[in-house]
């Protein structure tokens, strides 16, 4: 039989696999920009992985929790003592033995001043407003045993009315989710004079969107692990924001920071799910302190869907106005957004982070945005790949296809009157934002061709000559986004409760190996590669020197995690800075050491040289002797190491064109992709391979709430999509190949020119592939599918226009 | 408590077990392979797949006590010595994982999709990978890998498990590297 794997050597090899192929080219950027393949693959293709849910610990609990079966009720009494008498159970406990401690989950975005920012209980004490909210849990010795005993605790529930429909939640005599009523906030914004846009426009065009609830679904499910240690606690958690976590868990417990760490070991995907502080995570925490032992909790996939927070859910009424040539004139938005039941970490924030984005990348003279958060007996909502900006996009891409077809142009046509252009840049919309750079015209292009647009509207002309019952659609999407999380002082003016700069230190070791330490909390973006090698070239040494520490508070003491495509565009950036001062620091040596002005050194491939002279010291020799610290200047530290942070003085504006066509059967309502196309601008490329990963892995996610994916309640407020047999996120067989191909103009915020890769493709897919089932359809009177554009959704919208008299050809 | 026997890559256990409990738990929580994960509690996601007498399994569907006599092999037992199956080093070769978590489950129903249909087309790898689910790829790299596998395992130039003799040279597979980038970088033994 097989060997035991010798994990080292695979490594080995791993990386000698990639390091070869082309010798390596002392000239700057030879790490930037190259396609390579990831470091951390070594672990990950050979089961030798992190994941929290594989620790085992010395007399390790485990945690399960009884969950509310009502949407919305009084819990009268909870009776955990028969649970006691179960074999293997350690402790049970209902949220009234913790109500003393417990606190309130936070809510770090309160956004305006009206805000309502209810009581959240990490288990319920006397009110329960969603299904699946904690009202009890069991300690036992092994998984099985705890959730056996769930079914000896008594709960009993005064049931209260479900609150489902954010209209019906304003209206008069809902009942109310909070004693402040069903309303969390409104919060208005606007750019010019939206009345005088509007007043006369040759066209105005009003349409109203469903962002449905989505469940972010990542693959590895939530798992914490919270152990007692010295006098203080390490929490391990699934989490993409280990650093946020240790400051909200230690302001939320009462445990002091310091005697907190927060570990994110491998993580397994994120999108937002993992970006919050949980009730499970918080109440582990509790859980070691009272019981002086390492307690665990994994979730199943149904618990998951039922409790970790959801995503979207908001109900977009777009206005345009325009001329009779396509040109906008102004844009009106009127949003409602489901909050859920509670505000969690930045679930208010989701829709302002679409704000400033509904005017796309377009111009007009006028802008104006409203927005009401309301409270429903649901699971609340909070960030999902995009948060907001996917929204935003939708909104306006779809209102462009819409004002095409109105006017009878061609949808890229409409786009190419209203886009900034190429010699506009950089360009203050009317939402504010000063986008730095692009070309959409470029992407666009670009797009085109590989896309085969005039030969596929060729064709789609004939089939719908023929009546074809299989119609060909083409859908459109060119966006762009705000990305790259954030400006701190932008942060503080939407009042969001932290800064947006992020942390690197790196240090030589005297052996002349490199380590880097990162704020960036990785859980499958590659950041060890990509840090390696902007590392390797900022220092001139050997990509395969370089290690990435990440992911722990004691390793990394100060970061603001992963989240926002913001972990190249910040930190990565706050890496290079850090390399920066390293040199800076070793020049001062080289100098010392080379008896010569520091003025007259200069750096290249890894070796600090007397201009004009072939005296040198490689960064490895400087690494060495400031160790030895034999002969330093006076004053200085003996060590080659530097901290440094970035905080951005702008978003990053990543933007492309996406096209896809679809086949609509006219007969059975099936929607299938026939090809899709994305080009996208990220500005300059740390590694093709990630980047185009991340731009696939995204299109996949948006064409799954095109297509797929919804969070279905019955009237009670029950989840019907509890499993992955309900809740459907796309298979290989579902999808596609994708063509992706890349324009690039430098983002000019930041020294690497980059702008962020993580959710463009999200961001872009969802508009251009309802986009184009809807075109599919138009020549039978339809004008929307409401998403997810299923084939029972598309029969319908064609029988309700046939229903209307045949629509409007 | 039934007692089972299996070996699991290469080591034969004994166990006492309560009969309701899955194989994946017996592998991880007693046996401490963890390198098999769970991503779900239907059977749907396919991330717990191992090869059960050398077929893919769910092994959150299969009983311990069901496996009994059985030969399991999950993806720690894949690689031999300090080399990978030719399916791993595929997956790395095309970027086929990003978080990495659906990676074993698609490595070992790759490999068997390979018993039945040892050069399969995209459109066999789209349907034969249907019960593996992948939050992250968006499924195209995974397909590419499947396919260099597939070369791979049939004698091309990364022949059989070891393949260490050389991989392919520079100039690269057909298909395999990321568009309009050199395809100067195979594999090749330190
Ligand atoms: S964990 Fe076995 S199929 Fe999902
Ligand atoms: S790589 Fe993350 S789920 Fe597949």
């Amino acid at each position: 039989m097989t060997e035991q794997l010798d994990a080292g050597l695979v490594a080995r090899r791993i990386a000698g696999s990639d390091q070869v192929g082309e010798p390596r080219d002392p000239a700057e950027g030879r790490e930037v920009g190259r396609a390579r393949r990831r470091r951390e693959d070594a672990r990950l293709i050979t089961g030798r992985t992190r994941w929290t849910d594989n620790i085992q610990l010395p007399g390790m609990l485990h945690v399960a929790f009884l969950r509310s079966p009502m949407a919305h009720a009084r819990l009268t009494r909870v009776d955990v003592s028969a649970a006691l008498a179960m074999p293997g159970v350690v402790a049970a406990f209902s949220g009234r033995d913790f109500a003393g401690e417990q606190g309130s989950l936070p809510c770090a975005w309160p956004v305006s001043e009206d805000v309502v920012i209810p009581d959240h209980p990490p288990m319920a004490v006397d009110r329960v407003r969603y299904v699946g909210e904690a009202v009890a849990c069991v300690v036992a010795t092994d998984r099985y045993r705890a959730a056996d005993a769930l079914e000896a605790i008594e709960a009993d529930y005064e049931p209260l009315e479900a609150v489902l429909d954010m209209t019906e939640a304003l209206s008069d005599g809902a009942p109310a989710v909070h004693e402040a009523g069903n309303q969390a906030f409104t919060w208005r914004f606007s750019g010019g004079d939206a009345d005088a846009a509007f007043h006369d426009a040759p066209v105005v065009l009003d349409r109203t969107y469903v962002q449905q609830r989505l469940i972010p679904t990542a693959m590895e499910p939530r798992a914490v692990v919270a152990v007692p240690e010295g006098e203080g606690f390490t929490l391990y958690s699934a989490t993409q924001i280990p650093h946020i976590l240790r400051v909200m868990l230690a302001l939320t417990t009462g445990i002091p920071e310091h005697l907190l760490r927060v570990v994110a070991p491998d993580v397994g995907g994120g999108f937002g799910s993992k970006l919050q502080v949980t009730a499970e995570e918080v109440l582990g925490l509790l859980l070691a302190r009272r019981l002086g032992r390492p307690v665990k909790w994994t979730e199943s996939r149904s618990e998951g869907n039922l409790t970790a927070h959801h995503g979207r859910d908001q109900i977009q009424r777009i206005s345009v106005a325009a001329e009779r040539d396509g040109r906008i004139r102004g844009v009106r938005v009127d949003l409602l957004a489901d909050m859920g039941a509670y505000l969690m970490l930045v679930t208010p924030g989701v829709p302002l982070l679409g704000a400033f984005m509904y005017s796309g990348v377009y111009k007009m003279d006028a802008y104006d945005f409203t927005c009401t958060g309301v409270f429903t007996t649901k699971v609340p909502t909070d960030a999902y790949r995009g948060a907001g900006r996917p929204e935003a996009t939708f909104a306006i891409e779809r209102a462009v296809d819409e004002l095409a077809a109105e006017l009878g142009l061609d949808p890229v046509e409409v786009r190419r009157r209203n886009w900034i252009s190429r010699e506009e840049f950089p360009y203050t919309t009317v939402a504010g934002l000063t986008y730095d750079s692009g070309d959409y015209e470029a992407a666009t292009e670009r797009a085109l061709a590989l896309f085969g647009y005039d030969e596929l509207r060729a064709e789609q002309a004939d089939r719908r000559e023929r009546r074809d019952p299989v119609q060909l659609g083409i859908g459109v999407s060119t966006y762009t986004e705000m990305c790259g999380l954030a400006p701190s002082r932008v942060l503080g003016s939407l009042s969001y409760g932290a800064g947006g700069w992020e942390h690197a230190a790196v240090r030589l070791l005297p052996t002349g190996k490199v380590e880097v330490v990162t704020g960036t909390s990785p859980h499958g973006q590659g950041h060890e590669t990509s840090w390696s090698q902007i590392t390797a070239d900022a220092l001139g040494v050997p990509f395969e020197d370089v290690s990435v520490l990440h992911g722990d508070t004691a390793v990394s003491p100060r970061g603001m995690d992963t989240y926002g495509s913001r972990s190249l565009v910040v930190g990565g950036v706050a890496v290079l800075a850090a390399c920066e001062k390293v040199k800076e620091k070793a020049k001062r040596l080289a100098a010392h050491l080379l008896e010569a002005a520091d003025d007259d050194v200069e750096f290249a491939d890894g070796t600090f040289r007397v201009r004009g002279t072939d005296q040198g010291r490689t960064i490895q020799e400087l690494a060495l002797a400031a160790f030895a610290a034999h002969d330093l200047p006076d004053g200085f530290e003996p060590r080659l190491d530097a901290d440094a942070t970035f905080d951005p003085e702008n978003f990053s504006f990543p933007h492309g064109t996406h096209l896809c066509a679809v086949e609509a059967d006219t007969e059975t309502g099936r929607v299938a992709i026939r090809s899709y196309v994305a080009v996208d601008d990220v500005g300059r490329v740390v590694n093709p391979l990630i980047v185009e990963g991340q731009v696939r892995g995204g299109i996949a996610q948006g064409i799954g709430q095109a297509l797929f994916e919804e969070a279905v309640h019955d009237t009670g407020g029950n989840l019907l999509t509890t499993t992955m047999a309900d809740y459907l996120i796309p298979s290989a067989a579902d999808l596609p190949d994708f063509v992706t191909d890349r324009t690039e103009t430098p983002a000019t915020s930041n020294p690497l020119g980059v702008k962020g890769v993580g959710e463009a493709g999200t961001i872009a897919a969802t508009p251009a592939v309802v986009n184009a089932v809807v075109d599919a359809l138009r020549p039978h009177g339809v004008r929307d599918v409401p998403m997810p554009c299923t084939p029972e959704r598309v029969w319908r919208a064609l029988a309700r226009s046939r229903a209307n008299d045949g629509g409007t050809r | 408590m039934p007692e089972v026997t299996v070996t699991v890559d290469g080591v034969a256990y004994e166990e006492e077990v309560e009969p309701r409990l899955l194989l994946v738990h017996l592998l991880r929580d007693r046996l401490g392979r963890t390198g098999t994960p769970i991503g779900c509690d239907t059977g749907n996601c396919g991330s717990c797949t191992v090869l059960l007498d050398g077929r893919s399994a769910k092994s959150c569907s299969v009983l311990a006590v069901q496996a009994d006599g059985s030969d399991v092999v999950t993806v720690e037992g894949l690689a031999s010595g300090g080399d990978l199956h030719p399916m791993q080093r595929a997956f790395h070769e095309e970027h086929a994982l990003q978080c990495g978590y659906c990676t074993p489950g698609m490595i070992m129903a790759a490999i068997d999709l390979l018993r039945d249909d040892p050069d399969p087309s995209e459109e066999a790898v789209r349907r034969g990978l249907e019960g593996n689910l992948c939050r992250c790829t968006g499924y195209c790299t995974i397909v590419r890998a499947v396919r260099r596998g597939a070369r791979a395992m049939s004698g091309g130039r990364d022949a059989g498990p070891g393949g260490e003799a050389g991989g392919e040279a520079a100039g690269g597979p057909a298909g395999g590297e990321a568009a309009g980038e050199p395809a100067g970088e195979g594999v090749a033994a330190p």
